[in-house]
């Protein structure tokens, strides 16, 4: 039977749709509109043309990012894969565990990295201690994928370990029975069916690592303009905001867009946000 | 191979958890050094509790933490309600897509489009100055409304629809049945999409970042000011403190969602 709905029920998203309207919409119309006039108000195309000129940072940014998302992949797929093996009692705590860095704030976490890396950090006095002399990593590019590995891990981590623990465990002692040795079955059975996992992983650790500003700053020492730093500088003055428009353009759609191939990859199933 | 695999998960913990560690630990330093512990003090902290900019910035970030996460649990709430009896789907899947979009987009462009609107609509009215405190709180309700949704929308989807339909046999307008009989039965998701609301714009930079001004900082946007050219040692005592309320809050969320879990395995029981 299908009843009849309520007033309440009928209005009770008008609120959201007018707000989400206003304050989701709008602001993307307004990056158009910044990104396709000059600062008089006329319609332009020369703040796309401007972008050429920062095709190098854009490079560089998504190397970075893609190294770092890389390095999130091979550390965090076996990660996942321990403590979904692990026991149910356990798997809680390290659940909370894994958590608890994710709900610090990624300035507090990017901080304290650099206050361990710096020249009068921790890790080199230690060196200076056991006889090596200090080496200089705050400035290095190395210090920046290592910024974004250690703040993003977590987000690679949950998405998989998700994925695996769903799994039913048929599957690998089907595996097994068929005569596969452990590693035939992870590689042939437990990867691809936790790709979905995977994706959701990559893409949570890529975007940030793409639009960082902070780590860039606090750990490559100045040294490395990445995109998320050339947007942040361009929001400075109201004269650079068309050309800080177009740039926020171009990576928001490139992100679209390779979230959108990433899903296609895993036949639609990437909705495990775990938040 | 057990033993093998147990190690690399403690080694990972460790070097996770090692920065944050150390970060503690010195915030206790009478020193201000961050490479040798000379004495265990609360020098930083008194330091930090006098500094007046950083108390403001405090306030500041509760008060935003606490109205924004209201206003965007009373709209999501009333939003997944909505969402849940929608029978058109195509409405719903573009409110859905929508709604997602701070999700999905990175930060920075969240906070540099929402700037521009501000900027914008300040220039049609002729404001000079409009980013500041009401900015931040819509921004802070606007990225907060797709993780209040998806924790309320379950609820709603679970929620038994006969015993709505009993109170409306009973007597109940469909307003009362809502409040009586669904709204309590959806607690709990409320209740965790306010927690999730309040801690994301406890934590929010980024976005912070773009469409706030001087005179209304967040601690956040602090931390960041005060950290942005040299090593403040108070600094290391203001995250301590922080650290400790996060560990705080997840501990009592958690806490609080065993209790209920209980409740309803009692009320499972007695059926």
């Amino acid at each position: 039977m299908k009843q009849k709905r309520s007033l309440l029920e009928k209005a009770a998203a008008v609120p959201h749709m007018v707000w989400v309207a206003l304050f989701i919409l709008g602001p993307l119309v307004f990056v158009l509109y910044f990104a396709f006039t000059d600062t008089r108000g006329k319609f332009t195309f020369t703040n796309i043309e401007l972008l050429s000129s920062y095709s190098h940072i854009f490079l560089l940014s998504i190397c970075f990012a893609l190294v770092a998302t890389a390095i999130c992949l091979l550390l965090g797929y076996p990660l996942a894969f321990v403590m979904a093996r692990a026991k149910p009692s356990r798997q809680k705590l390290l659940m909370i565990m894994l958590m608890l860095p994710m709900w610090i704030s990624l300035l507090i976490r990017t901080y304290s990295l650099m206050t361990l890396l710096d020249n009068g950090g921790l890790v080199n006095s230690l060196l200076v201690k056991m006889g090596f002399s200090p080496v200089t990593m705050i400035g290095t590019g190395g210090a920046v994928i290592l910024g974004m590995v250690y703040d993003f891990l977590p987000y690679m981590v949950l998405p998989i370990y998700t994925s695996i623990t769903k799994l039913d465990r048929k599957y690998m002692e089907a595996a097994a029975d068929l005569g596969c040795n452990s590693i035939q079955t992870l590689f042939r059975v437990t990867l691809p069916l936790t790709v979905p996992g995977i994706v959701s992983g990559i893409t949570m650790v890529f975007v940030p690592s793409i639009s960082t500003f902070y780590i860039s700053q606090k750990l490559g020492g100045g040294n490395f303009d990445l995109i998320g730093d050339t947007i942040e500088r361009q929001f400075k003055y109201p004269s650079t905001y068309h050309v800080g428009a177009a740039i926020s353009l171009v990576m928001m759609i490139l992100i679209l867009i390779s979230i959108a191939v990433m899903n296609r990859f895993s036949d639609g199933d990437g909705e495990e946000m775990i938040v | 191979m057990k033993a093998l695999s147990r190690s690399y998960l403690w080694i990972i913990f460790a070097l996770l958890y090692a920065p944050i560690l150390l970060l503690v630990v010195f915030s206790f330093n009478e020193g201000g050094s961050l490479s040798s512990f000379t004495g265990f003090s609360f020098r930083w902290y008194g330091e930090f509790f006098r500094d007046q900019v950083a108390l403001q910035a405090l306030k500041n970030s509760l008060f935003l933490a606490l109205a924004s996460s209201l206003l965007a649990t009373a709209i999501g709430t009333f939003a997944a309600l909505g969402l849940d009896r929608m029978r058109n789907r195509y409405v719903k899947g573009a409110v859905n897509s929508v709604t997602n979009i701070p999700m999905m987009n990175p930060d920075i462009v969240t906070g540099v489009s929402m700037m521009l609107l501000f900027v914008a609509v300040a220039g049609v009215f002729g404001l000079s100055d409009i980013l500041g405190k009401w900015t931040m709180l819509i921004a802070h309700t606007t990225f907060s409304l797709p993780y209040v949704i998806l924790s309320v929308l379950p609820r709603f989807k679970q929620f038994d629809k006969t015993l709505r339909e009993a109170a409306l046999d009973l007597g109940c307008t469909p307003a009362q049945s809502f409040f009586k009989v669904e709204l309590p039965a959806i607690v709990p998701g409320v209740f965790s999409g306010l927690v999730m609301a309040f801690t994301l714009s406890l934590d929010d930079f980024v976005i912070s970042h773009f469409v706030s001004s001087p005179d209304f900082q967040t601690l956040p946007l602090y931390i960041y000011n005060q950290t942005a050219h040299e090593v403040k040692y108070s600094m290391y005592a203001l995250c301590t403190l922080i650290i400790v309320t996060i560990l705080a809050l997840l501990l009592i969320v958690n806490f609080a969602g065993s209790i209920g879990d209980r409740r309803n395995r009692r009320r499972e029981a007695s059926k």
